[in-house]
């Protein structure tokens, strides 16, 4: 490929601006989970920093860069350094396959706006998502604390356990689309047809994982402060904590985007036919864009909001929860969507299976548990 | 045996459906806390806004003057002995003829020093008063001292200035 091709220009710019956008966005993630937490405990939050404590992020980043940078005595030093720098890798990749427009052309070059558009684009997100748990996981290690440790391997059980129902619920989508391309996921999506309206049931189990996946609240033992301390990151300090806890929320807007894609329709949007025919292709694929963006922010919102209102779960919990509840479920999911898909009849399978669903339920409980006294 | 037949045996049983779902406790929780989000804070940004601590608040210590900008404070003494902290001590003077228009009595406190320090804020010197000389402010706190030679406030700080004389709500 010719380095010089406006194409790959084109693209290194595409890269670069979503990198700008991730990494700002999960900076800004910072701040508002601060005021969110603020405002849904009927605080102020940060208001110090600049108007509105607008500044905040900057503050800490300036805090985090000045703190000392320790490495503790008889850790793996090389370890220890890789731990952050992989967090943050592959946190940062994932974004490479998520489609945040369609083509458009700009001074006579089109192009996607999608980093790399691979056919094995979900799979890539998976692959990434996975990879993510070395950082944690060699992190923890190579702090040589009990207490990291015991962070890394919960963190490392639990992704393993929740990727399986995770994947379980794409396979359901996949049925649909019949390609692993992100692309041609969202592309099957336009017009309003959003696989959320198919795969309600596939679209709460792939949430419950991504909030394991992500370690967020009420999923996040790897970081219990009660019993690890910090968790896989006690021994952290200064920019190598700022990248982990970074990491966390690029993953957050990251998944965000993932879950945009593959049940809200990516970057569609109602009136976007309107759009192009009044103000032409590329003001409507920008729009799109921002469509995308804003579908992600809303769950960066959900992620905070449940923070802000669960409490943790308990680690047999939670894998008593992804083993014997999410799995078996995403299995009848797939079923379901296979049977409709079958007759011909997709979205009634989809709401029929989670009437059945409950209805079975329903009658197990009646059949089979014991009834509460008073 | 049994002490009494009140005892009821409960039974936990396990959880419900809609228990055991988890969900629509979650939906339920999570709608209060949306409910949070809209609400006003109650955040108080203390440096900037004060809240109002009620008229009988008892914050500074100020000497009263009287309508005529006369001093009310006497000497007597009793303020120092029902403070419990020992934090007030005074040197009386006799006054001087052509001092009428400043000081009410014959007699007058020629030093008059609070310790903040020891002050407990306690109110007992404004019982004890009989003259109704000194007072605690409601609107005034004593500021955070920087070094020990602030502590100690003699009449400069203590006695009422008579362009912002103080007044208490109750009084009004």
């Amino acid at each position: 490929m010719d380095l010089l091709s406006d194409l790959f220009l084109a693209k290194a710019a595409f890269i670069g601006i979503v990198f700008a956008i991730t990494l700002g966005i999960a900076a800004y993630s910072t701040y508002f989970e601060r005021k969110i937490a603020a405002f849904m405990q009927d605080r102020i939050g940060p208001d110090r920093a600049g108007p509105f404590g607008i500044l905040q992020p900057l503050a800490d980043a300036v805090k985090m860069f000045m703190k000392e940078d320790f490495i503790p005595a008889n850790s793996n030093k090389w370890l220890f350094i890789a731990g952050p720098c992989l967090s943050m890798l592959t946190a940062l990749m994932t974004s490479a396959v998520v489609p945040f427009g369609d083509t458009v052309t700009i001074g006579g070059v089109t192009f996607d706006l999608q980093g790399i558009d691979v056919n094995i684009g979900i799979l890539w997100v998976f692959g990434i998502v996975s990879l993510g748990v070395y950082g944690i996981l060699i992190g923890g290690w190579a702090s040589n604390n009990k207490y990291s440790l015991l962070g890394a391997i919960r963190a490392a059980s639990q992704n393993i356990s929740y990727e399986l129902a995770m994947g379980l619920a794409i396979i359901a989508i996949l049925l649909f689309t019949g390609s692993l391309s992100t692309k041609a996921i969202v592309e099957g999506q336009q017009n309003g047809h959003w696989n959320i309206f198919y795969q309600p049931l596939g679209f709460i189990i792939f949430l419950i994982c991504a909030f394991a996946e992500c370690n967020r609240t009420p999923f996040d033992l790897p970081e219990c402060e009660t019993e690890l301390i910090g968790g896989y990151h006690t021994e952290y300090s200064s920019m190598k904590l700022g990248f982990y806890l970074f990491a966390e929320y690029i993953n957050m807007f990251i998944s965000g985007a993932v879950m945009a894609t593959l049940y809200f329709g990516g970057y569609d949007y109602p009136g976007i036919d309107f759009v192009t025919a009044q103000f032409g292709n590329n003001i409507a694929v920008f729009v799109g864009m921002g469509a995308l963006i804003g579908k992600a922010l809303l769950f960066v919102f959900v992620f905070m909001w449940v923070r802000w209102t669960l409490p943790r779960f308990r680690y047999d919990q939670l894998m008593g929860l992804g083993w014997a509840g999410l799995i078996p479920l995403s299995m009848y999911n797939v079923v379901v969507t296979a049977f409709g898909i079958l007759i011909g009849k997709p979205f009634t399978a989809g709401i029929v299976g989670v009437v059945l669903l409950i209805l079975g339920l329903l009658i197990h409980d009646q059949l089979f548990v014991k009834k509460k006294i008073a | 045996m049994k002490l009494s037949n009140r005892t009821k045996v409960m039974e936990q049983g396990e959880m419900t459906l809609a228990e055991r779902m988890y969900l629509p406790a979650i939906v339920g929780g999570m709608a209060t806390t949306l409910k949070h989000f809209f609400s006003k804070p109650v955040t108080i940004r203390y440096p900037e806004q004060k809240r109002y601590l009620g008229p009988i608040f008892r914050g500074q210590h100020i000497l009263k003057k009287d309508e005529q900008g006369a001093e009310r404070c006497t000497a007597c003494g009793l303020c120092a002995v029902a403070c419990p902290a020992e934090a007030i001590s005074m040197v009386a003077a006799e006054r001087k003829p052509g001092e009428e228009k400043l000081y009410r009595e014959e007699k007058y406190a020629k030093v008059y020093e609070v310790n903040m320090l020891r002050c407990i804020f306690c109110g007992l010197c404004e019982e004890a008063c009989p003259k109704e000389a000194i007072f605690l402010r409601h609107d005034t706190m004593v500021p955070v001292f920087n070094s020990r030679d602030e502590v100690i406030y003699g009449k400069d700080k203590l006695v009422e200035k008579m362009d912002q004389r103080y007044l208490r709500d109750g009084w009004k």
